[in-house]
């Protein structure tokens, strides 16, 4: 296997691990943010290094140069392939600007250990291939939120059951999986018990009210943390797509689009802006599972277009109205709060994310939906439709937030409610990532292109399939290198 | 430089101008830099006049060479050639797109300098033109548009600069919510496009027009469609065209749009966005023709709309609302006229309707003052004749009409009682359901968001330390 010219993947690793144990023993709120700031940043900058690293070996997958858990356990466990590549610089992003983006105010509410801890947690997951490891690690990221809601004297009986559930799926589908007695024997019961934890993972009606409990009950910035990376999705790509036949992968593309729409409708009539907040996300996490699972290279490569996008703007949309609600405290949708005045950039960065997040033109998103719409009309040319509908539901109910917001009069308070430097530089940065990856999509669309067809490559060679189907794949496969080549 | 180069870059600078504006306004206004008036103005300015001469250049130049279709081919912006996948960019100037084009770039360079003096010392002034850049690009897109996805990018900034302009007066609450109702029909229209759209990708396997209607210029060209492909997709884009160009069902948010500021009345929902669907059947008009069926459907539509305007005109008690259904029984004839296949005849009554109806939106508000100066000098009420034709009406059928006029075709009732309502309560319903769920799974009250409140913001302030005790104590 390729390898990388720096262990950029165990640094990107251990950093945030190392500053999750020094933060704990800081007692300074304001040094423990300062040491959170400086170990996000630099795990970021690992992050960068893996991609660019990677991008110039031009192969499907690489590991660590002195790769010490090799060395140890004698396999490869920490990989980077064509479709984690760009999630551990996306995953590294998000934590940095929400680590950026933390205000005096939240520093006692939220915690930086904890947050490294799950940084640490989630490139590792990201790092990892299909192995009793990435389910340990599935399990394990599960953790911190629990921690902070029992911190936080909250009921944890929701967020415990559901996550209980998952692990417990998970556990015995990856276990009936691997002790199969011949790798060529049908995985149906594994694979729908696989499928059934993801999806509860992913927050797929009707098993998704342990999202909405956990903004309820959590850390705005925990909550969007556990659930804007996608890491449900992460484990519908490496778990369930080799193993689900193409009917069962059907059916969950219809699931996850009733969910998207469903999600959409329960937006527009949110009175709160967190639970607002909870449900866009879920449609449009949806909507990226539905171009998983339809299994068309346009359809897939969609999806991971579209992952990008929504992890990259509903961050940024769920950290602006962290800092309103940092600012002023839970926001009802029910009135208007008439705050344009007195935070116009995060006005417009707040409409900027949204519409990045349901394709606007000019936008990450953009080209993102409209390859997700084409694989879904492909593939079911009268439900694929459905898509759209979400989509504009999504933008009724962003605009809808945003006059709720932003809109009438201006409130009767001297207190400055203008943006901090912190919050400039994140806003700027995810500004940045949103509007120039919409003026130049073509090398992201190629890269998750590639990525999409090693996807159904790996997912032919697994299953048993016709005589020729492998070969067509191969063939997509080679075709989609020579392209990159030629780029 | 030959002529081929010189039109392509002529094209280019025509499309890259208002793109270089809204840069500009987006990046001062995320940087928080704010711009002076005379900049902003200046900057409008020169921007209308760079697009304009190299499209004005460009019809001399095809009028000289006798050319009637001139393609600027930019390339594909994203492609995936494995999969047949392409995001084509080309602009094309023909007999429709270069007068849309002309049209769009005088009125909004008209409508730019009359509201330099309108809105000055405006605190929303920045904020109008960012808003207007983002419609004047859209607007300049949408015109030049050579595949569909290109007309859809400015489709969608017309749609989303036209809402938030409608809500410019963000401090009252109507403004604002018209703004929003505006927007949700336009999201609308906008997935009936985007459908439409791939179902035409899909059926003909291109994005570029000459791909479904022909490579023949406009208004020539065979839709490469069957006859029941054609009505699908034409009632899809037909329906996108009834929701920006506020045809029946869809009129009822037209008269709302007038409350945002004169200028922003005048160059959207007067003359030039109102016009976007119409211009939308006319480029696709082989489609249209290629079912005898569908074209009947858009003049029953056109007809409706134009009977439904006029009737409401007449009712109204403020000019703006007036001239609004004005537009819209004016805007229904071209669609009767593209139906009933004159889009010569179409492109020119958009022409003269849009110049006409900008001008009188504009003089609205000092006609007011005009019509109360005469009134103070003649002592008395201007004394208006009834309509002749009116009086031949039965009285039930004359009390009707007003009524229906009155209630703006109870249109938004209808809209609001069978389709907003039923979907507001089944989810409310579901959240109910959702709510029960989890108090029992937790086996308390689980939400916490039921303690926000209203206005959290009012509060922000530190109380002074009496009132904080008394609230306390309280």
């Amino acid at each position: 296997m390729p390898e990388l010219h720096f262990p950029w993947l165990e640094s990107a690793i251990v950093t945030p691990l190392l500053g999750a144990i020094i933060a704990y023993f800081i007692r300074d709120g304001l040094k423990a943010r300062m040491c959170a700031i400086m170990v996000a940043t630099l795990t970021f900058a690992f992050a960068i290094g893996e991609f660019i690293d990677f991008s110039l070996l031009a192969s499907f997958e690489a590991h660590d140069h002195w790769d010490l858990v090799t060395f140890f356990f004698n396999q490869d466990i920490f990989v980077i392939d064509e479709l984690s590549a760009p999630l551990l610089p996306l995953a590294t992003v998000v934590y940095l600007v929400a680590i950026l983006a933390t205000l005096r105010t939240k520093i006692q509410r939220f915690s930086f250990p904890l947050t490294l801890l799950s940084e640490s947690i989630l490139i590792a997951t990201f790092s990892c291939r299909a192995s009793w490891v990435l389910v340990a690690l599935l399990s394990l990221a599960t953790v911190p939120p629990w921690l902070e809601l029992r911190a936080r004297n909250r009921c944890t009986r929701v967020f415990t059951l559901h996550m209980g559930l998952f692990i417990l799926l998970l556990s015995l589908g990856y276990g009936l999986l691997h002790f199969r007695s011949s790798p060529k024997e049908p995985a149906l019961l594994a694979g729908a018990l696989l499928t059934a934890a993801t999806l509860l993972r992913s927050g797929i009606v009707p098993v998704h009210c342990w999202m909405t409990d956990l903004f309820e009950k959590a850390s705005f910035g925990t909550a969007i943390l556990f659930v804007t990376p996608l890491t449900g999705a992460f484990a519908v790509m490496r778990l369930v797509l080799p193993v689900a036949p193409d009917w069962a992968l059907h059916w969950i593309a219809l699931l996850s689009l009733v969910t998207a729409i469903y999600a959409s409708g329960m937006a527009l009539v949110q009175s709160e802006a967190r639970r607002f907040f909870c449900y866009l996300f879920l449609s449009n996490a949806s909507l990226v599972l539905v171009g998983l699972e339809l299994v068309t290279p346009i359809g897939l490569t969609g999806a991971l277009c579209v992952w990008l996008s929504v992890g990259l703007s509903l961050t940024g949309f769920g950290l602006t109205l962290r800092s309103i609600e940092s600012r002023i405290g839970r926001v009802s949708l029910t009135d208007y709060h008439g705050l344009y005045d007195q935070m116009p950039s995060m006005a417009g960065f707040f409409l900027l994310t949204g519409l990045a997040a349901i394709g606007f033109p000019g936008t990450i998103g953009f080209i993102a939906i409209e390859l997700l719409v084409e694989g879904a009309v492909e593939v079911y040319p009268q439900v694929g439709s459905a898509v759209v509908i979400a989509a504009a539901l999504n933008g009724i109910a962003i605009l809808h937030a945003y006059f709720r917001i932003f809109t009438g009069r201006r409130p009767s308070t001297h207190t400055s409610l203008t943006a901090r430097w912190p919050e400039r530089v994140s806003v700027l940065l995810l500004t940045l990532l949103i509007v120039g990856g919409g003026i130049a999509p073509q090398s992201s669309v190629a890269s998750r292109y590639h990525a999409a067809v090693e996807l159904r490559r790996h997912r032919e060679n697994f299953s048993e399939v016709e005589p020729g189907t492998s070969e067509h794949a191969e063939k997509e496969t080679h075709e989609a290198h020579q392209s990159g080549t030629a780029e | 430089m030959n002529v081929e180069s010189l039109l392509y870059v002529l094209g280019i600078t025509t499309v890259v101008s208002p793109l270089a504006l809204l840069a500009c306004m987006g990046l001062s206004s995320l940087f928080g830099i704010k711009l002076s008036e005379s900049v902003v103005s200046k900057l409008t300015q020169i921007t209308i006049a760079t697009a304009l001469v190299p499209a004005v250049a460009i019809l001399i130049l095809m009028l000289a060479t006798d050319s009637r279709f001139v393609s600027v081919d930019v390339g594909d912006w994203v492609s995936i050639p494995q999969q047949h996948f392409h995001f084509h960019l080309k602009f094309i100037f023909d007999r429709l797109s270069v007068p849309f084009l002309l049209l769009s770039l005088v009125l909004c360079g008209v409508v730019g300098a009359f509201t330099r003096r309108y809105l000055h010392r405006e605190q929303g002034y920045n904020r109008f033109f960012l808003l207007y850049s983002l419609f004047l690009a859209g607007m300049v897109l949408s015109a030049v548009a050579g595949t569909i996805e290109t007309l859809f990018f400015g489709w969608e900034m017309v749609g989303l600069s036209s809402a938030l302009l409608v809500a410019y007066f963000h401090e009252r609450e109507s403004p604002v919510k018209n703004g929003q109702r505006v927007w949700s029909v336009y999201r609308l229209a906008d997935a009936a496009f985007l459908i439409g759209a791939l179902t035409m990708h899909h059926l003909t396997g291109e994005g570029d027009f000459a791909s479904f209607v022909g490579s023949e210029p406009w208004p020539g060209g065979t839709a490469q469609l069957s006859s029941t492909n054609a009505l699908i997709v034409g009632l899809l884009l037909l329906l996108a065209a009834s929701g920006k160009s506020a045809l029946v069902p869809f009129s009822g948010w037209l008269p709302r749009a007038m409350e945002g500021p004169t200028p922003s009345s005048a160059v959207f929902y007067g003359s030039l966005s109102v016009h976007l669907g119409a211009y939308l059947l006319l480029r696709v008009s082989p489609v249209l023709e290629a079912s005898p069926l569908l074209q009947w459907i858009v003049v029953f539509v056109g007809a409706v709309s134009a009977i439904a305007g006029s009737v409401m005109s007449r009712v109204q008690s403020d000019v703006k609302s007036s001239l609004a259904y004005a537009s819209l029984s004016q805007v229904g004839i071209i669609v009767v006229e593209i139906g009933l296949g004159y889009y010569y005849l179409a492109l020119v009554h958009i022409v003269g309707h849009a110049c006409m109806r900008t001008l009188q939106l504009l003089r609205a508000p000092t006609l007011l003052s005009d019509y109360h100066a005469m009134e103070n000098a003649i002592g008395g009420r201007w004394s208006r004749e009834p309509s002749k034709f009116a009086m031949w009406l039965p009285k039930d059928l004359q009390l009707w009409a007003y009524r229906f006029g009155f209630e703006r075709g109870y249109m938004d009732a209808v809209l609001d009682n069978w389709i907003v309502r039923p979907f507001v309560a089944a989810f409310r319903w579901a959240d109910r359901q959702e709510r029960r769920w989890t108090d029992w799974l937790s086996t308390e009250p689980s939400r916490e968001s039921d303690k926000t409140e209203l206005h959290p913001e009012s509060f922000a302030e530190p109380l002074p330390q009496g009132i904080k005790q008394h609230a306390s104590q309280a």
